[in-house]
């Protein structure tokens, strides 16, 4: 196969990568400090997409066409308010819910998902159809042969990585990074050495949130196509790639985000019977690797699960 | 003399009888002609009424100007019933309508999933029915009931004519993307034949699931094969997804050639200036530019009724007055309505010409191709693309 284009599929690949990853590691921080699965994460995402959409109309119709300024308030408002919807949703349906057994969260959240989906497919206008997602990066692309290297996608990829840098700085190098280690470490001795068990509850579920707002924007910004049903999908792929990875470990989560796209994106090229099975074929691999290591390629460090 | 008188009396009162009762006879029949039903059946409630009503008044046009015909042998009435668009519904209605021994024929169903569901139920009571807007090929061919016609076309149809028109045009080479539910994997291997025997070439098929959200390998895949066009066989959501995902891998200089699941305002709406220059298609074709549509539209107009005809209700009143047209020929008999019906060869109908197969489909069915153009969706044939002042994409 000619070199361009497996540079291509590789391109193709590491951008649907790096939306999972996003995903994944919000799945792995709930785990983390509540052992809890939120599975309203996809549909979270959707929100934040159409939220950022919202807001970029919102702009339009206030007049101000800069795509800098734009992008950065559809950024700052979508995250923002997905921070501010996954404390709420921690608020009021996770922490209420600690003593239940945790299948009852898992319900909750996903019949909570299922909420927010339809919401937006009722009540933004005209919901069920496909949106168009505004172009705000630069459109120019370099053709290397068959390769079509776009500055967009570039600047996407490099955005995605330096949030993820970003949330690892976060967890080891402050002091809120620390407490939210301390709780998921060991809840108890955490609270008894002064940390505000409810608060970095709530702080780790905005955390998630606004990463969950990031890849819906990431998502708008490379497909230029927004749905109510995007977060669905990309919820049940974050969850397999973040259990493949370890539950619980952050590199885990982003080492299963890549590589379901890898397999993913393996499935529809290398195998004869084509594209309609890649799916098939990737969840086929997370199931192989579950069976291989059922606690995840990097497991949680310390399991401390009695 | 009383005996000549009685006897002159009596050839008077019989020639008076006689030409009495022959008076009768010719004057009743033009006052009080026999009534004949006949039956139609569509979605009068529910979320496609707007069609099932439109082709009810069609229906219900044609049974009207047939009355109002003097020439006419019969005076019809027509059953109006109401499937709801669903199968169960359907399927009670059509047997309460094929029970009913004096209703001779009946011009059925909008929806597919009920006119599929309905066709035993019409064979098993010998009741000759014609479509007059469901789609699925299957309704006509899965069987060969010789009670089931119609009059509107198939994607069979619609994948002829977009195989002919991209043919005419100059694409040889084609990618094929379509859904795996049937009704994408039925375009595929209709679009794939028709193309076939015109010489064209499919270079690769990629069958995806209908909520994907990344086409990005397939669409690479394609861009290494690098054909002239890409045939799409699947509905709106996916097929902006395609179309914007060709743009990102540079692939602006390949016709998107789509079908009827794509034609709509959302499609546009979803892509805006990409939109430009996509093909689709529909199985049949607006009301006015039908051979007689003008007429059509006319008449329905004179009855004031409180519906428009909508889009198939031409083929509602082609369907009706077929079936008025054999009663008249055969009686009020079914089977030898039956037997009329399956004979239809070019016969002319305000839908253009009619000719049934074997299974009772028209063969030579309208269907409309239309170019996204400025934002709206285009009769081909009216578009500044067929007038060869913009050039479609790829387009030599």
């Amino acid at each position: 196969m000619d070199v361009g284009l497996i540079a291509q599929f590789a391109m193709n690949g590491l951008m649907l990568g790096m939306m999972y990853a996003l995903v994944a590691v919000g799945f792995t921080l709930f785990f983390g400090v509540l052992d809890v699965i939120k599975f309203s994460h996809g549909d979270v995402l959707t929100v934040g997409a159409f939220a950022a959409l919202a807001s970029f109309i919102g702009l339009e119709a206030l007049g101000v066409h800069s795509a800098a300024l734009q992008l950065l308030t559809m950024v700052a408002v979508s995250v923002g308010a997905m921070a501010a919807l996954g404390a709420v949703v921690a608020r009021a349906f996770v922490l209420p819910l600690r003593s239940a057994p945790a299948l009852n969260t898992l319900l909750i959240t996903l019949m909570l998902g299922t909420v927010l989906r339809e919401s937006v497919r009722l009540f933004y206008p005209d919901g069920a159809n496909p949106k168009p997602f505004p172009r705000l990066l630069p459109a120019s692309s370099l053709g290397i042969g068959n390769f079509n290297l776009r500055l967009d996608n570039m600047i996407l990829l490099v955005a995605g990585i330096l949030v993820i840098v970003g949330v690892q700085f976060l967890l080891n190098r402050t002091r809120l990074g620390l407490a939210i280690r301390a709780v998921a470490q060991d809840e108890e001795t955490a609270r008894t050495m002064g940390v505000n068990f409810n608060a970095i509850v709530l702080v780790t579920f905005a955390l998630g949130s606004a990463l969950a707002a990031f890849a819906g924007v990431m998502n708008g910004l490379y497909y230029n196509e927004i749905n109510f049903g995007i977060g669905l999908y990309l919820g049940v792929v974050g969850f397999s790639a973040a259990i493949i990875g370890g539950l619980g470990s952050i590199y885990g989560a982003i080492l299963g985000g890549f590589l379901f796209a890898a397999a993913q994106t393996i499935g529809a090229v290398a195998l004869p019977f084509a594209s309609a099975y890649k799916d098939v074929f990737a969840f086929a691999v997370v199931i192989a690797l579950m069976a291989w290591r059922p606690t995840g390629l990097i497991p949680e460090k310390l399991s401390e699960r009695v | 003399m009383t005996g000549r008188r009685r006897l002159a009396l009596a050839i008077l009162s019989a020639g008076l009888i006689g030409f009495g009762a022959i008076g009768f006879d010719a004057t009743g029949q033009a006052v009080a002609k026999d009534k004949v039903k006949v039956g139609f059946i569509g979605p009068l409630t529910g979320g496609t009424s707007a069609n099932g009503l439109g082709g009810r008044n069609s229906a219900d046009l044609a049974v009207r100007l047939r009355n109002a015909d003097p020439k006419a042998k019969y005076s019809y009435e027509m059953i109006g019933l109401d499937d709801e668009c669903k199968p169960n519904v359907g399927v009670q209605q059509a047997t309460k309508l094929a029970a009913d021994k004096d209703v001779i024929a009946a011009a059925t169903h909008y929806c597919s999933a009920v006119a599929i569901a309905t066709v035993d139920v019409y064979h098993k009571f010998g009741l000759p029915v014609i479509v007059w807007g469901a789609v699925l090929p299957d309704i006509t061919y899965r069987n060969k009931y010789p009670e089931v016609h119609r009059v509107n076309g198939t994607m069979i149809n619609q994948n002829q004519h977009n195989a002919e028109l991209v043919s005419k045009l100059g694409y040889k080479t084609f990618a094929v993307i379509h859904d795996t539910t049937d009704y994408g994997k039925g375009h595929n291997k209709y679009f794939s034949e028709a193309l076939a025997k015109l010489g064209g070439k499919i270079l690769g098929t990629f069958g995806v699931t209908s909520d994907q959200q990344d086409f990005n390998a397939e669409l690479t895949q394609i861009k290494a094969l690098n054909p002239q066009a890409i045939y799409f066989g699947g509905l709106t959501p996916i097929g902006v997804r395609v179309r914007a995902q060709m743009d990102k891998l540079g692939l602006n200089n390949i016709l998107f050639d789509a079908t009827s699941g794509i034609k709509s305002d959302a499609y546009i709406e979803g892509l805006g200036k990409l939109a430009e220059g996509t093909l689709s298609y529909i199985e049949g074709a607006p009301t006015e530019r039908l051979p007689g549509g003008k007429f059509f539209m006319e008449k329905y107009a004179a009855q004031n009724y409180p519906n428009p005809p909508e889009a198939y209700g031409a083929f509602a009143f082609a369907a009706m007055t077929l079936i008025l047209d054999a009663v008249e020929q055969a009686g009020p008999d079914r089977k030898k309505v039956m037997a009329i019906l399956n004979n239809v060869k070019d016969r002319d109908s305000i839908v253009g010409k009619v000719s049934f197969d074997d299974h009772g489909q028209n063969t030579v069915a309208a269907i409309t191709a239309f170019v996204a153009q400025d934002g709206k969706w285009v009769v081909w044939e009216d578009s500044e693309y067929a007038a060869g002042k913009r050039k479609l994409p790829g387009q030599k």
